[in-house]
């Protein structure tokens, strides 16, 4: 029903001089998020340019056929996998933000460690933990062997990078992209911390 | 009419002298060239390419390529930056180098160069190799997720601080960095935090202990000037470890 409602909005709704803009954070700490809230009051200028469809800032659930999408974090799990996969499928431009997103970032570190390891580290023998046991809610999306990168599961059209990118790298590249322009930083905008 | 001998560097007269090498005549006349393994104080090695030129149409190694009268060299064109990009895209997907996690992150010549390249990506897929951290030493820390096995401190080890602590063991991707003791930790060789060798690694892989954080982002030494104006990185990195040592005038 909601994707149906989503079908509809966009056919009618939306205005066709907007650019339709999706993000998602799969495994990051949804820094890359605060920072573009961290636009300030451009955020006024940006929602006169686009229009959001899926995000946690709207909290729509699926993703419709979108012009940008935005991706946060890192792939750590199969739900990852599946939101991704969905935002490939609808977004005409699909965007790596951040350290997480452009290289798998701090989550990646755990990859020196056999899942397990990580598992019983934070359930089992972790320090103050009750009734310890490994969660195993059919619920619960499975965790991959690694972390890994978003270029390695989808291509991905623009990278962003910065732990998180500052509010201005991402105002620049939105403004650019949506007039239309190639993306050039300059120095003080590239940086991996 | 002089005598000066040079070289054309980008379409600027480099002067040099016999037995120079074009990174050597380059940086003396103050043109920087990327470069990682090469530290001007030491012999160089030629190891990791990031200093390739494009010379009368070939690519060479500009810290092993003795200059010569009438050399046309390429050290900024999109072609040759391409090419560096990718090699530094290489080195990051072959090691685990996790930036926001470092705290050679704003002082770490790797990070400087690729930033330099305009970096954005690493483009390949990840090796993720499983590596080690020896915290054996009282003073020094060895990440070798950090390593790019350019060999500078085995070199400066070997010939500076005349105690050759470390090595360079297996081949190809297995080639590791390993410690000249019969335990093979850091805390059983002559390694001193005084040593020179301490103080030349292009990453974070060899960090004093004690010391971490202690310049705030937006004030490190890359964070407002790229590494092509911050001038050899590597002298920046041997002045500041004097300076932290209380001995400035170094």
């Amino acid at each position: 029903m909601v994707t149906l409602m989503n079908d509809i909005q966009s056919d009618q709704e939306r205005p066709k001089d907007k650019l339709i803009v999706a993000t998602a954070a799969l495994c990051g700490c949804f820094g890359c998020h605060m920072s573009l809230l961290d636009i300030d009051e451009r955020i006024l200028q940006l929602v006169e340019l686009v229009e959001f469809d899926r995000t946690p800032l709207t909290d729509i659930k699926t993703v419709g056929k979108c012009d940008i999408g935005l991706i946060e974090g890192g792939v750590a799990n199969v739900d990852n996998v599946e939101v991704l996969r969905e935002f490939r499928n609808n977004c005409d431009v699909l965007v790596a933000v951040g350290a997480c997103a452009v290289n798998g970032g701090v989550p990646t570190m755990r990859n020196q460690f056999e899942i397990k390891e990580c598992l019983e580290e934070a359930y089992i023998h972790g320090i103050g933990v009750e009734n310890p046991h490994v969660p195993n809610d059919v619920e619960i999306p499975l965790l991959l062997d690694k972390v890994h990168p978003i270029h390695e599961v989808v291509r991905v059209d623009y990278f962003l990078p910065g732990c998180p990118p500052g509010a201005d790298t991402i105002w620049l590249f939105l403004t650019e992209v949506i007039a239309g322009n190639a993306v050039n930083f300059p120095y003080s905008l590239i940086h991996y911390d | 009419m002089s005598t000066e001998k040079t070289f054309r560097l980008d379409g600027k007269a480099i002067p040099f002298e016999d037995g120079e090498t074009v990174m050597d005549a380059a940086l003396k006349a103050g043109e920087y060239i990327p470069h990682l393994c090469h530290n001007p104080d030491f012999e160089p090695h030629g190891s990791c390419r990031i200093c390739v030129v494009d010379v009368n149409g070939r690519h060479q190694c500009s810290c092993t390529l003795p200059a010569s009268e009438g050399m046309d060299v390429d050290n900024s064109s999109e072609a040759i930056t391409n090419k560096r990009r990718t090699l530094l895209q290489m080195l990051f997907v072959e090691g685990n180098h996790v930036c926001p996690a470092c705290e050679k992150s704003g002082a770490c010549q790797l990070q400087a160069v690729a930033y330099q390249t305009g970096m954005l990506n690493p483009h390949f897929t990840h090796f993720f190799p499983k590596r080690s951290i020896d915290a054996s030493h009282p003073d020094i820390v060895f990440y070798f997720n950090r390593c790019i096995l350019c060999g500078l401190c085995v070199r400066v080890s070997r010939d500076v601080d005349k105690k050759a602590v470390f090595s360079l063991s297996g081949r190809g991707h297995r080639t590791r960095i390993i410690f000249n003791s019969p335990s093979g930790k850091a805390v059983d060789t002559e390694l001193a935090i005084t040593d020179k060798a301490v103080s030349v690694c292009p990453t974070g892989a060899i960090l004093p202990k004690h010391h971490g954080y202690e310049t705030p982002v937006g004030e490190r030494l890359y964070d407002c000037l790229p590494i092509s104006v911050v001038g050899d990185a590597a002298k920046h990195h041997t002045a500041k470890k004097h300076f932290l040592n209380g001995d400035p005038d170094e």
